[in-house]
């Protein structure tokens, strides 16, 4: 099932009467069977487009489809979507086993079928043996994969996740990411899910869509969206160690940072915001002197901080490739410089 | 100025402090003898009022001809003709229309105390957690209305019973009757000459309902709006119809307080004493009528009034704890299971 956004707007206006716009005329196509994470810092909308999508809030303007059909008007339960919420929600009173099956309470369906699709779902999210426990006594992990089997018994057609990794620990973060994508994987269901955690939605998605200020800023593959970054926003909101961003000027053809040479790139004479990614540095003959840098061997790789002017730059080298000494020669290739429109914040190419 | 006052406080504080540490006032006690210090208060006034009644309720239902007799000179003191283990309960329990109806009156002391409990506290509770859910709900006007069904609370009970009793005055001057005559019922007596024994009962009942609501509303709608909104989002995908929403997700998300309403109101409802006397005074009686509605509250208070054996009233208080007693095991019993915390 595909879903389409078109101007979707969503204001929300509190006791003073002052506008809030959360989100702003956003368009956007979730392609059909595909995982899709919308990835933004908080307050970026993206769980209120979440909503939107669910039918939890109504959109000031603009319309959802869902496939060919205008779903804007529809509440949340003709929708056909299955939810999980940031905390899951789940009922805290109920077993697991009662949890799942809560959903099909409502529909027109045999007892023993309902009872059949609860283990089936069970069995797919892995917590077929936990069935008559309480929610209370589960682990965080377990309690998001009930979540995720209450909120697909139905069976629906789009499957949407509100921060779902971000109420548990580190390791299992790592372990759940693997099983959503496993699930989704399996049940082929056209997913959305929402996360600040830029780690998270790269590892996952099929495609990433990054939002700021209620509006689209990128939507590609994860990877694209990485190494082309469409403006300084989204440069700035993927990667970690953070991408390196300093002052610098092109003249025929060749970026000075700080009245230095740094290295040859294709660009329009003028100034612009130059971005560097930390692991895009390499060490080499001709380039950026850097004169006593502060370092830090972390295994595989080597951390060299230095400042231009009072910017400090980080920049991830082989640790292979590093030798001690009081003076290091550090280059970026020319196509892996971005290069910032200052105003905008655009890329320029 | 508030700064000024914010250091004044500070200074204030610190001199308290310091006159701690000059005068060694740290006794270091262990925190139990701490919290018995600062319960003492409370702590006296409960046994005085509280504790020494009840034990001397048990040192008094085993004397018989008990009588407080003042001496030659002016002392009151006590004087009793023997000892009993369980005479005056038998004598509380065999007594006329204590248990069943006798041959004088169609009505019995516990069977009115059960029927003010069974009904009213089911009947208040169910209101009162529609009222709350309905409240709940509305957003204009929501502290309004939550200010209109709280003054019941507020509002002494006599002066409700008073109320009561002129709304259901007989014939056309009763609101009561004059609002059934619009649907063309009759105007009935409910409480003088004439009323009949369930017609009385009820306007009891109901000034127990109306009487409980505020406090019961006002405990349920603290309790839901306790409840995280998501799960009434997650609900509605599922689309919940608001009936099994309320069974499934509201009742039981505040059962801890239904069930402490239903223990409180249960023991509240066998203390029944003040409502009767409101609108029936203190004969219990309406005009004429071959019954009464008398609580055991209310025998309990005969027995103490009438110059009878005080003995007879310690015993029927006895009985009544035992009765409230009993009946919160059982609920504790059934709330183990159905009480989700």
């Amino acid at each position: 099932m595909e879903i389409r956004l078109e101007n979707l707007s969503k204001i929300f206006v509190d006791k003073t009467g002052k506008e809030t716009r959360a989100v702003d005329q956003m368009d956007l196509v979730i392609p059909s069977g595909k995982l899709v994470g919308l990835l933004g810092p908080s307050g970026c909308g993206k769980t209120t487009t979440l909503f939107m999508i669910a039918g939890l809030h109504k959109p000031t303007s603009g319309k959802i489809f869902f496939g060919d059909e205008d779903v804007t008007k529809l509440s949340s339960d003709k929708r056909g979507i299955g939810l999980v919420f940031q905390n899951y929600a789940l009922y805290p009173h109920m077993t697991v086993r009662q949890n799942i099956m809560f959903p099909l309470e409502n529909l027109k369906i045999e007892r023993e079928e309902a009872v059949q699709r609860v283990i089936e779902m069970a069995q797919l999210v892995g917590i077929e043996d936990q069935l008559d426990k309480k929610p209370g006594q589960l682990s965080g992990g377990q309690q998001q994969r009930v979540a995720i089997a209450r909120a697909l018994v139905k069976k629906p057609k789009v499957l949407l996740l509100d921060e779902p990794l971000s109420n548990l620990d580190a390791r299992l973060r790592l372990q759940t990411r693997e099983e959503i994508k496993r699930i989704q994987k399996e049940t082929g269901i056209t997913t959305v899910f929402v996360t600040h955690d830029q780690e998270e939605a790269m590892s996952i998605s099929d495609e990433i869509v990054v939002m700021n200020f209620g509006v689209t800023q990128q939507k590609d593959i994860p990877q694209k969206v990485y190494t082309n970054p469409h403006n300084l926003f989204v440069a700035k909101f993927l990667g970690n160690p953070p991408i390196n961003v300093i002052r610098g000027e092109v003249k025929d053809n060749k970026l000075y940072i700080n009245g230095i040479l740094f290295a040859d790139k294709k660009a329009p004479d003028g100034s612009y915001e130059v971005g560097l990614r930390p692991e895009d540095f390499r060490i080499d003959k001709i380039g950026l002197k850097v004169e006593h840098p502060e370092v830090d061997i972390i295994g595989r790789d080597t951390m060299i901080r230095f400042n231009i002017g009072d910017t400090q730059i980080r920049a991830l080298v082989d640790s292979e490739s590093y030798h001690e000494s009081n003076e290091i020669i550090l280059t970026v290739r020319g196509n892996k410089i971005h290069l910032f429109n200052i105003e905008s914040g655009d890329v320029v190419r | 100025m508030k700064n000024t006052l914010l250091n004044l406080v500070w200074s204030v504080r610190n001199v308290f402090q310091r006159l701690k540490e000059k005068l060694h006032l740290n006794f270091n006690l262990p925190p139990w003898v701490k919290a018995l210090i600062y319960l003492s208060p409370a702590l006296l006034l409960l046994s005085l009022f509280t504790f020494y009644p009840i034990v001397n309720a048990f040192r008094l239902v085993i004397y018989t001809g008990y009588q407080l007799v003042r001496d030659v000179d002016g002392v009151l003191r006590e004087s009793i003709t023997g000892y009993t283990l369980i005479g005056n309960f038998v004598k509380v329990l065999s007594a006329d229309n204590f248990i069943l109806p006798s041959s004088h009156t169609t009505s019995s002391i516990l069977l009115n105390t059960l029927a003010i409990v069974f009904i009213s506290v089911p009947i208040s509770i169910l209101l009162s957690l529609f009222v709350a859910a309905t409240l709940n709900s509305i957003k204009p006007l929501k502290s309004f209305f939550q200010t209109i069904y709280f003054l019941p609370y507020i509002t002494n009970t006599l002066a409700i019973g008073l109320v009561f009793a002129y709304m259901f005055k007989s014939g056309d001057t009763g609101l009561v009757n004059q609002f059934f005559r619009i649907f063309g019922i009759e105007p009935v007596s409910w409480i003088e000459r004439g009323a009949t024994y369930w017609r009385a009962m009820a306007v009891l009942i109901a000034f127990g309902v109306w009487d409980g609501m505020a406090f019961k509303i006002m405990v349920f709608m603290s309790g839901m709006q306790g409840i995280d909104q998501q799960y009434y989002q997650a609900a509605a995908i599922d689309a919940t119809p608001k009936r099994r929403v309320f069974t499934r997700i509201t009742v039981p998300m505040i059962s801890p307080m239904i069930f402490y309403i239903v223990v409180t109101s249960v023991i509240g409802a066998f203390k029944t004493y003040s409502s009767v006397v409101a609108i029936f005074g203190d004969t219990a009686t309406p005009d004429g009528a071959n019954y009464n509605l008398k609580t055991i509250v209310f025998h309990i208070y005969d027995y103490i009034y009438s110059g009878e054996d005080i003995s007879l009233a310690a015993a029927a208080s006895i009985i009544l704890f035992a009765i409230i007693l009993a009946l919160t095991l059982v609920q504790m019993y059934i709330g183990k299971k159905r009480v989700h915390y």
